[in-house]
């Protein structure tokens, strides 16, 4: 087989050493800004924005929360919490549009979608540890979303944390457990409330207390579990939409990747 | 600055290069993962365990396991 000869330079396309040139211009201005821009931030470790430091003063006996991030997330602005949620929602949607079984896809047995590649078979070993690890997860899913207005955490972290509980089941099992273990009209319905629910917390902020996602529930004291008024009702309902959304994601893409099959033999026919 | 604090600057600063350096996407995949529990350990050792926990589990399980899942059905 000859080789190719290099593709031709069309006119008005800079040869090799002019796009070095270019390059190393470029590169050195880049150089400069940032180095400029390094030495104009504050020395390492002095914190200084006013915002930030009135929250650490009040926000413990403002909101009865020890983890100020989680008040900031869920109650001082919230209403950028939810903006970030339906991003996710969105997001997961669109996927779930773009990897829908299409006309010319058929659900085939689960296995690989590749020639001569099965899933392999899991060793004891691996499906000992998964096991052992699935519940401690779910546990430390549940701990997470639960205390994030009182340790560092939060309804996010939470979800996620779930959602690899699932991916556990996978790694562990196979995906016909783990589609057991997954049963996809309760995983929309959490996903839903959890999007829904947000967005009636912060409703119920408007009627009983004047402005959307304004802290309406009785604060109780700092440290408490049951404290923080809507704070962890919010990260619950973050926490269900997350760990929902994501279970989705997985879901979708294992589908994709083990069961649609494209009806290629029957066309060639 | 503490001892602590070098040790996760320099882990994420070898990360990152591992990560870049690895050609192989499969690998490349997994080395991200790891890069990810370092960039965890640095926001934990630089005071902030709430981000801490969201990259652990997001850039150390969820995005490896979805570049894994996208390079396993475009190879085919």
């Amino acid at each position: 087989m000859a080789r190719q000869a290099p593709p031709r330079r069309r006119p008005g396309e800079l040869s090799f050493a002019g796009r070095r040139r270019l390059f190393v211009v470029g590169a050195v201005g880049l150089a400069g800004l940032l180095l400029w821009g390094l030495a104009g931030l504050p020395d390492f470790s002095t914190f200084t924005p006013v915002y930030g430091q009135v929250l650490n003063r009040v926000a413990v006996e403002e909101r009865s929360t020890t983890d100020v991030v989680t008040a900031v997330n869920f109650d001082y602005r919230g209403f950028d919490t939810l903006g970030e949620e339906f991003i996710l929602f969105a997001a997961v949607l669109v996927l779930g549009l773009l990897l829908r079984a299409l006309a010319e896809e058929r659900r085939g047995k689960i296995d690989d979608d590749a020639p001569r590649r099965h899933p392999g078979k899991t060793s004891d070993a691996v499906r000992l540890t998964t096991v052992a690890l699935v519940g401690p997860t779910v546990l430390l899913a549940i701990y997470i979303t639960a205390h994030g207005h009182l340790t560092p955490g939060g309804g996010f972290q939470g979800g996620v944390i779930a959602a690899t509980a699932l991916l556990l089941v996978y790694l562990g099992g196979d995906y016909a457990a783990m589609r057991r273990v997954r049963p996809l009209t309760l995983v929309t319905t959490a996903k839903a409330a959890g999007a829904g629910g947000f967005v009636l917390i912060g409703l119920g902020g408007l009627i009983f207390a004047g402005a959307f996602l304004q802290n309406f529930l009785p604060l109780g004291q700092p440290g408490h579990l049951v404290a923080a008024g809507t704070i962890p009702l919010l990260s619950l309902a973050v926490g269900l939409e997350v760990a929902g959304g994501f279970v989705l994601l997985l879901s979708e893409l294992l589908d994709q990747l083990l069961v649609l099959r494209r009806r290629r033999e029957r066309r060639s026919q | 600055m503490i001892a602590v604090q070098v040790v996760a600057l320099l882990l994420v600063a070898l990360g990152a290069t591992a990560t870049v350096m690895a050609r192989d996407p499969v690998r490349q995949a997994v080395v991200a993962s790891l890069y990810g529990l370092t960039l965890g350990v640095l926001f934990f050792a630089f005071q902030a365990p709430d981000v801490a926990l969201s990259n652990i589990v997001i850039g150390a399980v969820a995005l490896p396991a979805m570049i894994m899942l996208a390079i396993a059905k475009t190879r085919n």
